[in-house]
């Protein structure tokens, strides 16, 4: 009966979306404030239908209803409460339901948040969202229904894929839908806008808290992500260029891209069609990484379904939405007149090779990404794309990126004199490319010029933003949080970048056999292996390693690698869970591989420098993005606009 | 400080074109230097793969073929498609799902004696799995039988 709940409510929530996306539409056409009133109460209907079924789903786990399909072929009778809930999304049918119920929350929040909204634009932005539901609830309803039926009805269901089974990756899809789906809401503000033919810097205004929002969660669900394959793989990488997270990465880019033109837009008035049409861009870039990652055209941990028709659909709804609003925007962006002026040299010069730069590492992303997939889709060959391409490329657009990160904050809007910024920053070059290229020296007495550039961009963003911020305080009274998380976000990048250079120029890894009781030394760090016992989870059994480091003599650390074999899988499934001592300036890393006999067992050892700054500096990021929305700027605004 | 506003604006637009330019083309570059094509193993028997780049090959882990040495983490085993067989080699930790008769793919190249030495297996992580490009490789192998 639950099932069958949960279905029907998902058919009312889908009639409702699309009354949602026509009535208030036609309504703000026509100027009917009968029908331009309907946007808010659909959307808060549709949230509570929505939830239901999604309820429903949830239920149906946690009481291992295996006559439904989806709840029998991910979970089983010794799965635990935790990872019932979370394999609700745990594969395809239940993670475009958490994608529909997400966008149904963006939704509401705007209808609640934006009350300061002229009603027919708000009528608009509502429309379009529902636009957007609609085309997802069609998807689920037709290709995807979470709530089919089995029959006969198995008595045990087939346990969720082990991988899954970690805190870490139970919240990483919720965070990047989060992300993903926020940019709907740009989204459907730079839509309405073209339809009503109305863009001023209030438009701005409006989309940016929203953008910073989605963009502070896609930037904590791919640091998650990141910091999941870490520990869960065993492979030591924290990013592998997989088509999967280059989905994730692509919105990110633009995303980025657009917070920055968002800023010129609402500050200056300048840029506007430019922002419109990333808005546009942003959210393509989220239906582009659905496609890729639900459409079955990769097959990977993330993509469960080979069902041709999905990939049918989901190309079909892309082709509709990006098509549809890049021709809105190709007829409607002509009447949009941006109305600052600024010299060459200026912030606003910054902002605009900022943008140029972030499209141009999303181009190189796309190609790596996607070319691969159509040759394969018109037949040609199977081929694919090594990582030192995307190595490369990162390599390249990252240098220019990290010397206008330190100038452009410095910088003063409409017009600035290259004079006083030499004078200002020369400092700041000289103090982080002097420690820079001295540093790989004083670390292990090699001259690395590639690495000490890496380490001197990390410093020279991090000397420019704290010169920033002192020229702030000193000049106001009042630090603002908008500018506050700039600087944290801008600080969260130099870490990020001195993470980066440090772990892979100084990463040390090796593959070894080890005997109970021999050892290996890398980098200094001594592994001894002692042994292996079995140990017995609550829903798994396993052999598990115990290996003792030691450092000058010294024991830091005892690692314990499991290799890991979950119960109730159709057959036996090996997991590898690895072992990590983690430091602020260094991570030890064990993982098993596979036993050879005699007690002898084959094992991954790594020593990793500082890779803890790449999710620390992520997580700066996510915290500037949250500080920079808290800014007081944004509620009375919104209140009285 | 010569220049009026509109060359210094015409400069900062060539200057932006170039960039991009220069990026695109070392983009291509990287790109073309780092494709990988898939092979199979009838392919790589009859000649059609090259052995002086780095190529893709995948098939089916045949049964009983592997060899592991005593002192070291050399794995030495054998692919098919059903059709033909490549030996392999590697030197490191197998995936966790490796094993025999499950379907495989390798990035590598092959050497002088058409030996093809791995740098990387990848056995995808779900048991019922076959990687695409097997499940192709065994469609067209079967078909020319």
């Amino acid at each position: 009966m639950i099932p069958e709940i949960g279905l029907f409510t998902l058919i009312v929530a889908f009639a409702i979306a699309i009354v949602q996306s026509v009535v208030p539409l036609i309504g703000a056409a026509r100027n009917d404030a009968t029908m331009i009133a309907l946007a808010r109460p659909a959307s808060w209907a549709q949230l509570l239908f929505i939830s239901i079924s999604y309820a429903a789903l949830t239920y149906s786990f946690i009481e291992h209803d295996f006559s439904v399909k989806y709840v029998a072929m991910h979970s089983n009778l010794v799965q635990p409460l935790m990872y019932r809930i979370s394999g609700v999304w745990g594969s395809h049918e239940g993670s475009m339901l958490l994608w529909v119920l997400i966008l149904s929350l963006w939704t509401t929040a705007v209808a609640i948040y934006s009350r300061g909204l002229p009603d027919a634009l708000m009528a608009r932005v509502l429309a379009v969202m529902g636009m957007v539901s609609t085309g997802f609830y069609a998807f689920l309803l037709w290709t995807s229904n979470p709530f089919e039926r089995l029959f006969p009805t198995p008595a045990d269901g087939n346990a969720l894929n082990p991988l899954l089974q970690d805190p870490g990756l139970a919240l990483h899809p919720p965070m990047l839908y989060m992300g993903y789906v926020g940019f709907s809401v740009a989204f459907a503000f730079a839509v309405a806008a073209l339809i009503g033919g109305k863009l001023d810097a209030t438009w701005a205004r409006w989309s940016r808290p929203w953008t910073t929002v989605a963009w502070s969660f896609l930037t904590f669900g791919i640091a998650l992500g990141s910091w999941w394959a870490y520990n869960e793989l065993g492979w030591g990488g924290w990013w592998f260029w997989d088509p999967v997270e280059n989905a994730s990465f692509m919105p990110w880019l633009v995303g980025t891209a657009l917070i920055h033109s968002l800023a010129s837009t609402e500050k200056r008035g300048v840029f506007k069609s430019w922002t419109v049409l990333l808005a546009i861009l942003a959210f393509s870039m989220s239906l582009l990484g659905t496609f890729i990652v639900r459409s079955g055209v990769l097959v990977s941990v993330h993509a469960f379904a080979t069902d041709p028709s999905r990939g049918v659909f989901i190309l079909i709804f892309l082709c509709v939405a990006v098509g549809g609003s890049l021709g809105l925007y190709a007829w409607r962006s002509g009447t949009v007149v941006s109305t600052g002026k600024f010299s060459w040299f200026s912030r606003e010069t910054a902002l605009l090779l900022n943008n140029i730069i972030l499209l141009t590492a999303t181009a190189a992303v796309f190609v790596g990404t996607m070319y691969p997939l159509v040759v394969d889709a018109l037949g040609i060959g199977k081929i694919s794309v090594g990582r030192p391409y995307f190595d490369t490329m990162f390599a390249l657009v990252s240098m220019p990126l990290i010397i206008l990160l330190g100038i452009g904050p410095v910088m003063r809007w409409k017009n600035d004199e290259a004079q006083r910024i030499t004078k200002s920053l020369s400092i700041a070059l000289a103090v982080s490319l002097s420690v820079g290229i001295v540093l790989p020296f004083v670390i292990d007495g090699v001259f690395n010029l590639a690495t000490g550039l890496g380490l001197a961009g990390g410093l020279w963003i991090a000397i420019t933003t704290l010169q920033s911020l002192y020229h702030r305080m000193k000049t106001s009274s009042r630090l603002p949080l908008a500018f506050s998380g700039m600087i944290l976000a801008h600080l969260g990048m130099a870490m990020f970048v001195i993470g980066v250079t440090t772990v892979m120029t100084y990463n040390q890894e090796k593959d070894v056999r080890l005997e109970p009781g021999s050892s290996y030394t890398l980098s200094g760090y001594e592994f001894k292996f002692i042994g292996i016992e079995e140990v017995i989870g609550e829903n798994y059994k396993a052999e598990q390693g115990h290996l003792e480091v030691s450092y000058q003599g010294e024991k830091i650390a005892d690692l314990f690698p499991q290799k890991r074999v979950y119960f109730g899988r159709t057959s036996p499934m090996p997991m590898t869970e690895a072992a990590v001592d983690a430091g602020l300036f260094r991570d030890i890393y064990a993982a098993m591989g596979e036993s050879l006999g005699n007690g002898a067992w084959s094992l991954r050892l790594y020593y990793k420098p500082m890779i803890g700054w790449i999710w620390l500096g992520s997580l700066l990021m996510t915290a500037g993005g949250v500080l920079a929305i808290s800014d007081r700027r944004y509620r009375q605004k919104r209140a009285s606009a | 400080m010569s220049m009026n506003k509109r060359s210094k604006r015409k400069l900062l637009v060539i200057i932006v074109v170039l960039g991009v330019a220069l990026a695109t083309v070392l983009g291509l570059t990287a790109f073309e230097e780092n494709m990988m094509y898939f092979y199979s193993p009838t392919e790589v028997k009859n000649g059609t793969a090259p052995d002086n780049r780095t190529i893709r090959v995948g098939g089916l882990v045949v049964a009983g073929t592997v060899e592991r040495a005593s002192d070291s983490l050399l794995v030495k085993f054998d692919l098919t498609d059903n059709a033909e067989v490549v030996s392999l080699e590697y030197s490191g930790i197998l995936p966790d799902l490796f094993r025999e008769g499950q379907g495989i793919v390798a990035t590598g190249n092959l050497n002088a004696n058409g030996v093809f030495v791995a740098d990387e297996v990848l056995a995808k992580h779900d048991e019922n799995y076959m990687p695409p490009e097997v499940a192709d490789a065994l469609e067209a192998a079967e078909q020319k039988k």
